[in-house]
């Protein structure tokens, strides 16, 4: 593998991953909360009720960012499966399995804040319909990755086979995304585009878009200090970790 | 700041979808923190009983006796 360059070989080395993780949280715990005070500022006090829905629609602030961040939290973990599954590298592993439990809690907030949503706006608080049923969906794969992971006593066994799970479930990330387009459905369509001009006001906009990046840091800041714990337990019984219990654990 | 927290009367669907949000995301943010303390204490204990060991067996085989082969303790 000459491909690879010698920074990403180095990174992958558990300890010096520590290190990295160990400075690289305190930064995105901070911007995190910059930028969530930031955006909940804009979008509950600056940006304008909505014509149709009044103050109601504000639960976008959160439920958008989560939602988005339930799909962007699988795809990590089925990149980082990947490799885990190809390559079987360490660090791969851990980062598809401590994926796992933050996609799960994104995907839990996305399907309560939409529901409680849903109910002033729709009538509803649940419809089997395309787009809520596949975000389920997602939620039972999270819960069944996590599930395997911890059905096998061998860890990193374990994890090359949930990181296969996780590979299978790839096919459900299309289907929640296009679920609004493919079907008739309750849920709206698509407000914030990447390319395109967005359908919504620019008052309105900010805040959601600085939410999604607070969200991207808060999810780097947990990565980070789940993988760092597990790469501990990984390796109880290698020298830079013995030094460490050494220092921190009394 | 009463408007604020009425929400054009949705206060009641507003705020707690923002506590969901904030409750999920601290229990997720907390427990890798208590369960990294646990790893680091539950080493360090079991580092602390293994150098106790090695210490009583130095003791033992100091040659402070020299009446012959004596009974191996059973704790060891």
């Amino acid at each position: 593998m000459k491909w690879i360059p010698l920074w990403m070989h180095q990174l992958s080395s558990p300890p010096t991953f520590y290190r990295f993780a160990s400075v690289l949280r305190p930064w995105c715990i901070a911007l995190a909360l910059i930028l969530t005070a930031v955006g909940l500022y804009g979008g509950l006090v600056t940006a304008p009720a909505d014509y149709q829905q009044g103050d109601a629609f504000r639960i976008i602030y959160i439920h958008v960012p989560s939602a988005e961040m339930s799909l962007f939290i699988y795809g990590v973990m089925a990149v980082a499966g990947f490799i885990a599954v190809v390559w079987r590298l360490k660090l791969a592993e851990s980062v598809a399995m401590q994926s796992a439990p933050i996609g799960a809690a994104f995907t839990f907030i996305t399907l309560v804040t939409g529901s409680i949503w849903g109910y002033p706006t729709w009538g509803t608080w649940w419809t089997w319909d395309a787009r809520l049923t596949s975000e389920l969906v997602l939620l039972f794969l999270y819960l069944g990755v996590i599930g395997l992971y911890h059905a096998f006593e061998d860890r990193r066994q374990g994890a090359r086979a949930a990181a296969f799970l996780v590979l299978v479930g790839v096919i459900n990330l299309p289907i929640v995304h296009y679920s609004v387009q493919w079907w008739h459905t309750l849920h709206q369509g698509t407000t914030v585009r990447l390319f395109g001009p967005s359908k919504m006001e620019a008052d309105m906009l900010w805040p959601l878009l600085v939410m999604m990046l607070a969200s991207k840091f808060y999810w780097a800041a947990s990565l980070c200090g789940r993988v760092r714990t597990d790469l501990l337990s990984l390796e109880s019984g290698k020298q830079w970790v013995r030094a460490l219990a050494e220092r921190e654990g009394r | 700041m009463e408007a604020f927290l009425h929400m054009g009367g949705y206060a009641a669907y507003v705020w707690p979808a923002y506590a969901v949000f904030f409750v999920v995301l601290l229990i997720d943010f907390f427990a890798p923190n208590l369960r990294r303390r646990r790893v680091l204490r539950e080493l360090h204990a079991r580092m602390q009983r293994q150098k106790a060991r090695e210490a009583r067996k130095a003791a033992q085989r100091s040659p402070s006796d020299d009446s012959g082969p004596t009974m191996t303790p059973l704790d060891s």
